[in-house]
Formats: structure tokens, C-alpha cells, sequence
């Protein structure tokens, strides 16, 4: 059976300068993807010429501050190897998009409409881009940086209205943009100190 | 065929049927609601298997005249909100609530149906008492069966209470909350768009 250093090379081969080396860290391999835009190629690739049949997750990161603001993750993993491999690729603020990888793996379906619900990245080509877990209406995505862990009120008659929360002492409050992660960890702040 | 027109009792016979009893009208009601009030299991999170554990033979919540879970909010007296409310819920459980036949009562089971509990979050209604008036709280994350239990009974009490044979004669509930109304506002409207519903 081929080892998780094998496949991604032979991913590499493929594709050349567009990805990265993989990096290992604790034994997990990941590479980046340089062009967000050919990311359903290559998953298309690593699905047909290197075995990845399973898609185990899609998730997004806020890299707020920083651009490009988007990072997509991939978590594929091969079955009959056994063996994980990471993809990630950045997207900017500005473009917000990249091509849906739901024809790969039809795992990536709602995989890709949670990341938009929660992150406002739109998935180019999915079949179905509604929000999976807020209604339809809601007017923000709750899981950037930049959106107050209380909530902000709107109100959508008929379907649904929200309130912000009240975090007196709540200990589960980030900071966006702190200048280090001791800075940025939860704690419990006033929601003086967090606008 | 002439004895047996002679041997039937017309009218009340005490020594089948007992002594009678005198009581006021709204001690006699409220003697038969507080007895079987048949729940609504609003199951929405972990609260609802200790729901489930006080239905079940250990707790024996049929002591209580309360054992008749009904799915059909039509058939059921009190709504027992046993989780978290999210948002996306809110406009469901007020909607079941509305199609609940008056009397009915609220029983808003721990802390998150209570205060929205640890989910300080914008995908939480921060206590079911926003949307729906509630008649109980029962703090615990989860509680346990026994004080599902002890909130039955508070509520049996506050049954008791109730001044039913005047009540009879108007509409129940609260104004704001009409019992044909199946519009979900936020709480600061709601009193306002019951008058235009």
C-alpha cells in the first residue's frame, strides 16, 4: 500500500509548482494549493489517480486582518490506504469564491453550504448553495471574526427574529485581531471591552 | 317483564353511587385538570431524556395523572420545553404552542429553555419565556426526573388555585399570545401585531 509521503508526491508530479511541499506536522501531511481556482481539479486527481475516495471534511478559517482572509481546508482520506492527506487553499475577501468540489465527492454538498452559511464563501458550481443551518434571510455569517459572539439583533417576520446575547462574565468570549494569542483567547469580558 | 320496570331505579341511589358531595364549581374543575394534565414533549436537546427517564416505569410520572405524552398539541394541557431553543425553533415551539387548546400551561425545563443556559450565542433564544409565558422553571443542566416531578406538582398546585368557573366564561391566556394567532414576532412586538392579527 502506497504511504501518505508516496500519494502526495505523486499528486505533486501531477501538478508541479501549483502545490506546495508537504509539511508534516505530528504525522499529519499537508499541502496548500497555490490557485484556489483549479482546487476541484486537483481534489478531481486526488480522488481518481491517488485513491483519496473520501472527503471527511471541508472547513474554513477566518484569518481576519491578514489577506487573503480565507483559508479552505480539505480532509481527505484514502480507504484502502489508510491514509490522511490535508489540502488548503487561500481565498480573498474580495473574490469570497472558488469552485465547488461536490462532483468529486458528494460528501462535499453540504460540507460546502455549512462553510457558506457560517463563513460567507460562495462554493462556484454546487448544485444547491442554500444556508444549511441558519434560515434563509439571515442577513450575516456568524462564524467570522468579525461578528459579535452575542449576536446582532434582525428580525425576519413569519420565520425568525434574534436578540443579542447577554455576556456579562461569559467565558467564552474571543478578541478579534488581539496582537497575540493570549491577547486573542477566550475570557471573560464586558461587552464594552469586546466592541 | 313487570318486575324488572319495578326493580329499575330512577334518580340517585346512594348506596350504589356513595354520599354526596358539596364542593364549589371551581374546586371541582380545577380537581380534574390538575389530575390529567397530559403533557406535550417538546424534546429539543439532552433535557428530554430525563424527559423520557420520568416517563418511564423508575419515576412512574403517572402518579401524577401526567403519563399521556401527546404529539398532538390539540390533545395536550401543558407544553414541557424540555432543551434549547434556538432561533430557527422558536417560530416551531410558539406555533405548537398556538395550536394548543386553552387551559394550557408552560413548563420551561432547565437552564437552557429557562435562560438559554451556557449558550450565550447568536443562535440561542436566551429563555423560552421570550416567545411563550411560562407557568414553571426547573433549574438543572439537565434536571433530574424528580424535579420534573416537583414541577408538576408546583404546577398541580397552581392549578389549583385557578379561578376556573370565571375564567370559563373568557377567552384563556394572555392577551398577547392569541390562541388563533399563529404569527411569530419578536417580543417586543408581539403584544402590538396580536391586535392587528
Amino acid at each position: 500500500m502506497p504511504s501518505a509521503h508516496e500519494l502526495a508526491q505523486r499528486l505533486r508530479d501531477t501538478f508541479g509548482d501549483l502545490l506546495s511541499a508537504p509539511s508534516e506536522f505530528r504525522g499529519e501531511l499537508s499541502m496548500t494549493v497555490s490557485d484556489a481556482e483549479r482546487i476541484a481539479e486537483v481534489c478531481g486527481a486526488a480522488k481518481t489517480a491517488c485513491g483519496f475516495d473520501l472527503l471527511l471534511d471541508l472547513s474554513t478559517v477566518d484569518n481576519y486582518g491578514d489577506d487573503p482572509r480565507w483559508t479552505v481546508v480539505y480532509e481527505l482520506y484514502s480507504v484502502s490506504a489508510s491514509v490522511h492527506l490535508r489540502l488548503k487553499t487561500q481565498v480573498s475577501e474580495e473574490r469570497s469564491e472558488l469552485p465547488s468540489v461536490s462532483a468529486v465527492w458528494r460528501a462535499a454538498d453540504w460540507h460546502e453550504r455549512e462553510a457558506y452559511d457560517m463563513m460567507g464563501v460562495r462554493f462556484r458550481g454546487h448544485p444547491d448553495l442554500r444556508r444549511i443551518l441558519m434560515w434563509e434571510g439571515y442577513p450575516y455569517f456568524p462564524l467570522r471574526k468579525d461578528f459579535p459572539l452575542a449576536g446582532k439583533p434582525t428580525d425576519l417576520p413569519q420565520v425568525a427574529f434574534t436578540r443579542p446575547a447577554p455576556l456579562e462574565g461569559g467565558p467564552f468570549v474571543t478578541a478579534a485581531g488581539g496582537r497575540d494569542s493570549a491577547q486573542r483567547e477566550p475570557r471573560a469580558r464586558t461587552p464594552d471591552a469586546q466592541a | 317483564m313487570a318486575s324488572t320496570t319495578a326493580s329499575t331505579e330512577i334518580g340517585y341511589n346512594s348506596k350504589i353511587e356513595g354520599e354526596v358531595v358539596h364542593t364549589q364549581l371551581d374546586s371541582a374543575i380545577n380537581w380534574f385538570r390538575k389530575n390529567s394534565l397530559w403533557p406535550m414533549p417538546m424534546g429539543l436537546a439532552c433535557c428530554a431524556i430525563e424527559l423520557m427517564a420520568s416517563g418511564a416505569s423508575r419515576f412512574d410520572i403517572s402518579r401524577f395523572g401526567a403519563e399521556v405524552m401527546r404529539f398532538s398539541p390539540r390533545q395536550s394541557d401543558v407544553m414541557i420545553v424540555a432543551g434549547t431553543v434556538t432561533y430557527k425553533m422558536a417560530s416551531a415551539v410558539r406555533r405548537i404552542y398556538d395550536q394548543m387548546a386553552g387551559p394550557k400551561w408552560v413548563i420551561a425545563m432547565g437552564a437552557c429553555a429557562s435562560s438559554g443556559g451556557m449558550y450565550r450565542s447568536y443562535a440561542t433564544l436566551q429563555g423560552v419565556d421570550r416567545i411563550v409565558p411560562v407557568d414553571v422553571y426547573i433549574s438543572g443542566c439537565p434536571p433530574r426526573p424528580e424535579a420534573l416531578l416537583d414541577a408538576l406538582i408546583k404546577l398541580q398546585e397552581k392549578v389549583k388555585r385557578d379561578r376556573s368557573a370565571k375564567n370559563l366564561k373568557q377567552d384563556s391566556g394572555p392577551a398577547q399570545y392569541g390562541r388563533l394567532g399563529l404569527r411569530l414576532d419578536s417580543p417586543e412586538t408581539a403584544g402590538k401585531s396580536a391586535v392587528h392579527a
